[in-house]
């Protein structure tokens, strides 16, 4: 005999009739209603304790007194009293006796590694290596010194920028005043001076336009000078290129290589942690 | 409840139903957009900005169509990350002349917002036109192209024409000038001083110290100027934001 199957329980329709079609009524799970009156509660709760409904003047201000800007100055200057007394100590510091401190110089490394990393990489590159036109910080090869104190300058005031105490040198575009074969005579003397391959008879022509030219700032022995910038012709260390080529450029061209003045954008202590970070990768003097 | 009884109504006539539809949405619409046109705190008032002189236009505008802002931001945030690295959070008065502005939420390269005056020009040019000459780890494409592209103010009145129309407040005087400031603006020993008193803090100088005005030149003025104009020395931010 076969067993009736059990009957199942009618769920409630909810009255409505459409063409004989009835609608049952399934009303939803009690946790899940319970949690979306909770969120309701919640939304009316946030409107009160912070800012949100627009009226004629300004939106509502939230019991809570929060605001973005509130925030974020706040949070800044959490870190600001934090770090104000050492602020302040290497603001104030001589630069000269900073590595006599541990605690500054190691402080001051760390905050300088910091900013070089927001605002010198993008020339210097991410490890201080430069790139063609941009110093490479790593080696002792400077332009302007670099010895911990010029470092400083340099980055507070920049090169051949538009501020006043800027770095400032310009090297004429020798195009303008010397002939081309001149000019060829005075690469070669270059090119012989750095101890690259050249044409000895063009060198020697050179050399005395080299003396009369360009070892105003030079040297006469090509060595350079710092207080105009110019850099150490002797060495195997180009900014621009040692190539004769590249020289040629830069003797009929000049160069004219800007950096902007850090010290508008940093503040003092933070001039001081870049050079000290600057002067311990590797050449600082 | 008999109103509510009377659903029927609206289920059995689209159109009303459509009708209803259209008016609760536009209440959500209304309620969310319409204050942020009268509300004090949402217009605030900053001293400095001016509009766009018309050879940073004309770089604004190569921007825009070698389409910088899909990788690039113009908005600092209000977190203090963001204000170590990049300045001053952007403030909604800096982008008032901006059609279409450049604010943006996603960042593959660095936001742009305060980069005026950061590095120098020669540095642009050379990174525009190769970008892993300076920044090795880049992958931003290089736009050496710009260098070899001459632009001329030919159609600069109209542009500013077109800006004054949704709103920039471009004067006549700036329109009568808009093709002498353009060429003012690139040429160093040109005489800049009506230039200066139409744009304030405008900066004059051969962008991309060569011959002849290039999109370079253009693309580097509006680089440089880029969140220059606001003094956040003098600058008291309105506590209630």
């Amino acid at each position: 005999m076969a067993r009736k199957p059990e009957k199942k329980q009618e769920p409630e329709t909810t009255g409505h009739s459409w063409d004989g079609i009835e609608e049952y009524n399934n009303p939803l799970p009690r946790w899940w209603l319970w949690i979306f009156y909770i969120t309701i509660i919640w939304g009316i709760g946030y409107t009160i304790a912070y800012p949100a409904w627009p009226l004629i003047n300004g939106a509502t201000p939230g019991l809570l007194g929060w605001s973005t800007r509130g925030e974020v100055a706040e949070e800044i200057q959490r870190f600001k009293e934090k770090n104000a007394a050492i602020e302040a100590r290497l603001a104030a510091a001589d630069l000269t006796t900073l590595s006599e401190d541990p605690e500054l110089m190691s402080y001051a490394i760390n905050a300088g590694a910091a900013v070089f990393r927001t605002g010198c990489i993008q020339c210097h590159g991410a490890g201080g290596q430069g790139a063609v036109g941009y110093p490479n910080l790593l080696d002792d090869d400077w332009l302007w010194g670099g010895d911990i104190e010029s470092i400083a300058y340099t980055i507070r005031n920049g090169i051949r920028n538009e501020t006043d105490d800027a770095r400032y040198s310009e090297m004429p575009r020798f195009g303008e005043i010397l002939e081309e074969e001149e000019i060829d005579q005075v690469v070669n003397y270059v090119l012989a001076i750095s101890g690259q391959e050249h044409d000895a008879d063009l060198a020697a022509l050179g050399a005395p336009i080299f003396e009369e030219s360009c070892a105003a700032c030079h040297g006469v022995d090509g060595k350079g000078d710092r207080d105009f910038g110019a850099p150490n012709l002797t060495d195997a260390i180009w900014l621009y290129g040692g190539d004769a080529e590249t020289i040629k450029e830069t003797v009929t061209y000049s160069r004219f290589g800007v950096m902007p003045a850090m010290g508008l954008r940093l503040s003092d202590a933070q001039v001081n942690a870049v050079a000290a970070y600057v002067h311990q990768l590797g050449g600082g003097e | 409840m008999a109103i509510l009884d009377k659903h029927k109504v609206i289920e059995k006539n689209a159109t009303l139903l459509l009708v209803f539809s259209l008016l609760v949405v536009s209440i959500g619409g209304l309620v969310e957009i319409v204050p942020l046109f009268y509300l004090q705190n949402t217009i605030e008032k900053v001293e400095g900005m001016r509009p766009y002189s018309p050879l940073e236009l004309t770089g604004r505008d190569i921007y825009i169509r070698e389409g910088c802002y899909v990788c690039h931001s113009q908005m600092i945030r209000p977190m203090r990350d963001e204000v170590e690295r990049y300045g001053n959070y952007s403030l909604a008065a800096e982008s008032m002349y901006d059609h279409p502005f450049q604010w943006g939420s996603k960042r593959t390269g660095p936001d742009l917002a305060r980069i005026g005056g950061k590095y120098s020009d020669e540095w642009h040019v050379d990174h525009l036109v190769d970008p892993q000459s300076v920044v090795p780890e880049s992958i931003m494409p290089k736009y050496a192209f710009l260098l070899d592209r001459e632009v001329t103010p030919e159609y600069i009145e109209d542009r500013l024409r077109t800006d004054r129309a949704v709103g920039v407040p471009y004067t006549d005087e700036m329109i009568e000038n808009a093709r002498a400031d353009f060429l003012a603006q690139a040429d160093p020993d040109s005489d800049s001083e009506g230039l200066l008193a139409r744009y304030p803090k405008a900066q004059v100088r051969n962008f991309d110290g060569r011959p002849g005005i290039s999109e370079m030149d253009a693309l580097i003025a509006y680089l440089q100027m880029l969140g220059t104009l606001v003094d956040f020395s003098t600058f008291v931010p309105d506590a209630s934001r």
